[in-house]
């Protein structure tokens, strides 16, 4: 089998432009894509906060991305997913759900998974009204009355898209204000007519017919809403970390400055780090981070 | 066997009219995990020659049909017979799984 400088796992922000670095120092590199090449980032409304994007669909500029990572002579198995990783001597054996690679170095950059709500009907109505994807749903809830669950960045800007399409929009969250998103998000939902706040509130169930037709709150009240859209946050995904025995902190991957994890050989960058700043702009400064330690480490023989 | 582009056209004449069921992928070129499964949609529609048509119908271009589908949420596969639904699959799954779960409602039809 022929062996790989380093393999990419993850092709968000992070992993694409550790692609876009390790292909500039010509080292052998794979990007093993995941299920959604671009990651979370291309469900994202508008990102304004990139420089040189004052404002760009998230799609959009995954798909920049994308293309960017696709330049410099690396190789990309999209629509692959690593499954199992084991430690093999001085280089690393990936096992995806199609194929078998080896390599010296990995990049771990596969994000977080979405956090779901775990409640009664939230399973049952997925498609009939409870979404995680406003911007892939948005267009289908035109003159109806939406409920965002979430206080974050992401239920805010789903909340200012919905209220292009959707005559009402309620914004769910279980704290008395918003204390995660950016002030000019707040400003922008406080000045939109169609869009309400319910603070300190959390759906107990969510029911309907065929369809949702309401929320029902742990304190007994009952809202009427055509469709939810759940944007809690993430959660990390600790299944790799585990199998090579990477230390994590709540399931975050700990690394140096360096982006070494605590495994020789290994590195993480983005969304599944432990750092402060969950954005595409530290994703990408992680990722080339990463590369270039890498890099440093191949060519001193390491 | 490829897929097929359905619209108010030929909704009749490919998805009522035909007769072995269909599967008809709701998508948008705005809903990123609908262009990640397209390319797995794509291939498996050559593994069910004569046993299932594969159909793609843009969300964008065609609200009525997906109004009367009721489609509120995409990735969102329905499989028709004669037109009227079975069962649909909703959210994005990879190539395997998404084969599993048509095959197990090939097999209740």
């Amino acid at each position: 089998m022929e062996e790989y400088d380093v393999i990419i796992i993850g092709s968000g922000p992070a992993g694409l432009s550790a692609g876009v670095y390790a292909g500039r120092y010509m080292l052998k590199t794979l990007i093993i894509g995941g299920n959604i090449t671009g990651g979370a980032i291309t469900e994202a409304h508008r990102v304004c906060n990139f420089p040189s994007q004052k404002n760009i669909g998230g799609l959009d500029l995954s798909i920049k991305l994308v293309e960017h990572a696709k330049t410099n002579g690396i190789k990309f198995a999209e629509n692959e997913t690593a499954k199992t990783i084991e430690q093999n001597g001085l280089s690393f054996n990936i096992k995806t759900d199609q194929n078998q690679y080896q390599t010296k170095k990995i990049i771990l950059a596969f994000g977080r998974k979405k956090r779901m709500l775990n409640i009664e009907g939230e399973k049952e109505f997925l498609g009939k009204g409870i979404s995680y994807c406003a911007t892939c749903d948005c267009s289908f809830y035109k003159d109806k009355t939406v409920a965002v669950v979430g206080g974050g960045n992401s239920a805010l800007t789903a909340a200012l898209l919905l209220s292009e399409y959707a005559s009402k929009v309620y914004i769910v969250y279980r704290k008395s204000k918003f204390f995660r998103a950016e002030p000019v998000w707040i400003k922008q939902t406080d000045n939109n007519p169609k869009i309400e706040y319910l603070f300190n509130k959390e759906i107990k169930k969510i029911t309907g017919n065929k369809f949702v037709e309401k929320t029902i709150f742990k304190d007994g009240e009952e809202l009427a809403v055509g469709g939810v859209f759940v944007e809690i946050g993430s959660i990390p995904d600790e299944t790799l970390s585990k199998q090579l025995n990477i230390s994590t902190e709540r399931g975050y991957i700990l690394t140096d400055k360096k982006q070494k994890t605590n495994i020789q050989g290994v590195y993480a960058a983005g969304d599944i780090t432990n750092n402060v700043l969950k954005q595409v702009i530290t994703a990408a400064a992680e990722g080339a981070i990463a590369a270039e330690s890498v890099y440093k480490e191949i060519i001193k023989g390491d | 066997m490829s897929t097929i582009k359905i619209n108010s056209d030929n909704f009749q004449k490919e998805v009522t009219n035909s007769d072995i069921p269909v599967i008809i992928d709701f998508w948008a070129s705005w809903c990123a995990p609908c262009m990640m499964m397209g390319p797995a949609f794509e291939e498996l529609s050559n593994e069910y020659e004569n046993k299932l048509k594969f159909a793609k119908l843009s969300t964008e271009t065609e609200p009525i049909i997906s109004n009367q589908f009721n489609i509120t949420g995409i990735p969102c596969l329905i499989i028709t017979k004669k037109g009227k639904e079975v069962d649909r699959i909703v959210g994005f799954a990879p190539k395997e799984v998404l084969k599993a779960k048509i095959d197990l409602i090939l097999d209740r039809i």
